[in-house]
């Protein structure tokens, strides 16, 4: 298993490298001059000049790419434009708030998507399926501030049950969970109609694979073969779905935290693109890709969980 | 892939034999009620978009003080907003942005991603290889995230949207065509043009295109629903195309801020995303029951 993890963590290296050069493409190539877009039209050829000394800009493509690279790769994510902080730290003070936001959801989407697939699964074309279908064709039609907006206008102004603003505060639990409570569903409902889709597929192929008529004629109870056989072997495609959406999560937690006036990465997002903060963009990308690839590092090892044959 | 069911022989046009899986898929694809519900549902915002003009009860940009927050019903049949314009005029107007945003990001998405993984698919070998290694690079972008920069590095109009759209689903389209072009080059179809003296180009674009261009609109119609969704996210946030101009996000925005007033400012805009989103996704699903032979069963 550490050897396993070890060459996955190593693989990883690559990715990240590459994942920062298109980070440093978007931010640094696609505008043309940053400083006259964090500037405006109107700024003065002195502010320009002071603004690139001050970044970094004057000095060749290369050498500003290298200096990003080397500093992303060491954790120098960099400091904010407007507030002067380290943007790690500004993130480290909300980050609680996302994290308990996507774990729930995430928690959330797979305690209904799984049973759910696989109780459509295995009534195919009946009436549980055919609601279940349709029911996870709404839910991930659903642009999450649409659905945001509907569940506080019910739950929060017009039944009154839940709160409408959901700042936390860390230190009181029972606070904590209060105000997560309708922005987890909301992002939960998203996520357990995409797992809803792929467990009931991936059931389908699994059961209709030879080892679970073997299975069955062995004498196995049908129960034991969905659970044990079955199951099993249709939890990877679950588990890659899982991993791909946390991408899904991560903007959709934006428009979530937005919506229910949460601090999080989300909020620190749209303050500094209302501040043309571009340092905290740059480094909110960073940090962004830097969980991802973390994620795919965790799905990739949950495969060796589940599946003894990926370890080879 | 409808086409591994009939191998075709001679190099004659792929369609011939083909005819009774297309047909069988076209009848598939109309008897499946999802199908049907989705194409109400869209040809209902298409109508809306066309007929704006004629099916607006005002103008969407004309302010009317006196008439601001106007609950729904009388002369404004969905209400007005904070500045008296009537909400559904701007809800018609709105799904013209909505419409031609998705319709042309997810369109320039299906040419650049679909030729580079179909040239990447058939030529192969190391180029193929990094060539997609790029694109899994751009596939783990988060993709409103990276909507979000570009726009905002951008600057946020019309054409800028578009971009920033087709380049979070440029990487998926890459992948969706070059999977079959992998299978199809080793085919004798291909063989037998080349032995014609037809150039890759012409046999890339000619022979194999028609064969995995199915699959690639079926994919088309998934990923326009969530075209629609990324636009009105972003003009949600405040990144769309600049206002006055009506678009159901920035509807929801301007709805949210008045909340407590006027709730239906809020509600009918999300319905109108609701029912596009959810029709293209119909009819997505709808034309992958129809095209998977994998579903056929039973």
């Amino acid at each position: 298993m550490i050897g396993f993890i070890l060459r996955r963590l190593i693989a990883a290296i690559p990715t990240l490298i590459a994942v920062l050069t298109v980070v440093f493409l978007i931010v640094r190539v696609i505008p043309g001059d940053p400083a006259l877009v964090i500037l405006g039209d109107q700024a003065t050829p002195e502010a320009i000049a002071a603004l690139h000394t001050r970044l970094g800009l004057d000095r060749p493509l290369w050498e500003q790419y290298f200096a990003f690279l080397g500093r992303s790769l060491s954790g120098d994510f960099g400091t904010s434009l407007v507030t002067n902080r380290a943007i790690v730290s500004e993130v480290a003070a909300v980050l609680p708030h996302t994290l308990d936001l996507t774990g729930a959801s995430m928690v959330i989407g797979v305690v209904i998507g799984v049973p759910l697939g696989i109780w459509a699964a295995l009534h195919r074309n009946r009436a549980i399926d055919i609601a279940a279908r349709l029911l996870s064709l709404v839910g991930l039609s659903f642009p999450v501030f649409v659905s945001g907006v509907f569940l506080l206008l019910a739950f929060a102004l017009h039944w009154k049950v839940f709160p409408v603003i959901g700042n936390a505060r860390l230190d009181d639990f029972p606070d904590r969970i209060h105000k997560l409570i309708l922005p987890a569903i909301t992002l939960g409902l998203v996520m357990s109609a995409y797992v809803t889709r792929v467990t009931r597929s991936a059931m389908l192929g699994v059961l209709a694979e030879d080892f679970i008529r073997t299975a069955r004629a062995k004498g196995i109870p049908w129960r034991r073969v969905v659970w044990k056989h079955g199951l099993r072997n249709a939890l990877i495609p679950v588990v890659t779905v899982v991993g791909l959406y946390v991408g899904i999560l991560i903007g959709n937690s934006v428009l979530t935290e937005i919506v229910f006036n949460r601090p999080g990465l989300g909020k620190i997002i749209v303050g500094a693109l209302n501040q043309r903060d571009y340092t905290m963009l740059q480094g909110l990308m960073v940090i962004y890709c830097f969980l991802i690839v973390v994620v795919n590092l965790i799905t990739d090892l949950t495969y060796g969980l589940i599946d003894p044959r990926v370890k080879a | 892939m409808s086409a591994t069911a009939t191998p075709a022989p001679v190099p004659a046009p792929a369609a011939a034999p083909q005819v009774s899986p297309l047909r069988r898929a076209v009848q598939r694809f109309l008897s499946n009620p999802t199908t049907g519900i989705g194409i109400v549902l869209c040809a209902l915002v298409v109508i809306g978009a066309v007929f704006a003009p004629y099916l607006s009860p005002h103008d969407p940009i004309d302010q009317n003080i006196i008439d601001r927050l106007a609950p729904p019903g009388g002369d404004f049949p969905l209400g007005t907003d904070a500045y008296g314009r009537d909400v559904l005029s701007r809800i018609l107007w709105g799904a013209r942005v909505s419409l031609i945003v998705s319709l042309s990001a997810i369109a320039a998405a299906i040419m650049i991603g679909g030729t580079i993984g179909m040239i990447s698919g058939y030529i192969g070998g190391r180029f193929d290889l990094i060539t997609m290694q790029v694109m899994d690079v751009l596939l783990s972008f988060p993709s409103l995230i990276l909507g979000l920069i570009v726009v905002a590095l951008l600057g946020p109009d019309l054409v800028n949207l578009v971009v920033a759209i087709a380049l979070t689903a440029i990487a998926p389209f890459a992948r969706i065509a070059r999977a079959p072009v992998l299978a199809l080059k080793e085919r004798a179809f291909v063989e037998a043009g080349r032995a014609l003296g037809f150039s890759h180009i012409r046999v890339l674009f000619v022979h194999i295109l028609p064969n995995i261009l199915s699959e690639v609109l079926v994919m088309g119609s998934l990923w326009m629903a969530t075209a629609v969704r990324t636009e009105a996210s972003l003009s949600f946030i405040g990144l769309g195309v600049k206002p006055p101009t009506p678009t159901w996000g920035g509807m929801m925005r301007d709805g949210f801020e008045n909340i407590l007033d006027a709730p239906w400012l809020s509600i009918w805009p999300g319905l109108a995303i609701l029912v596009l989103v959810l029709g293209l996704n119909m009819i997505g699903d709808g034309l992958r029951d129809a095209t998977d032979p994998k579903l056929r069963g039973e």
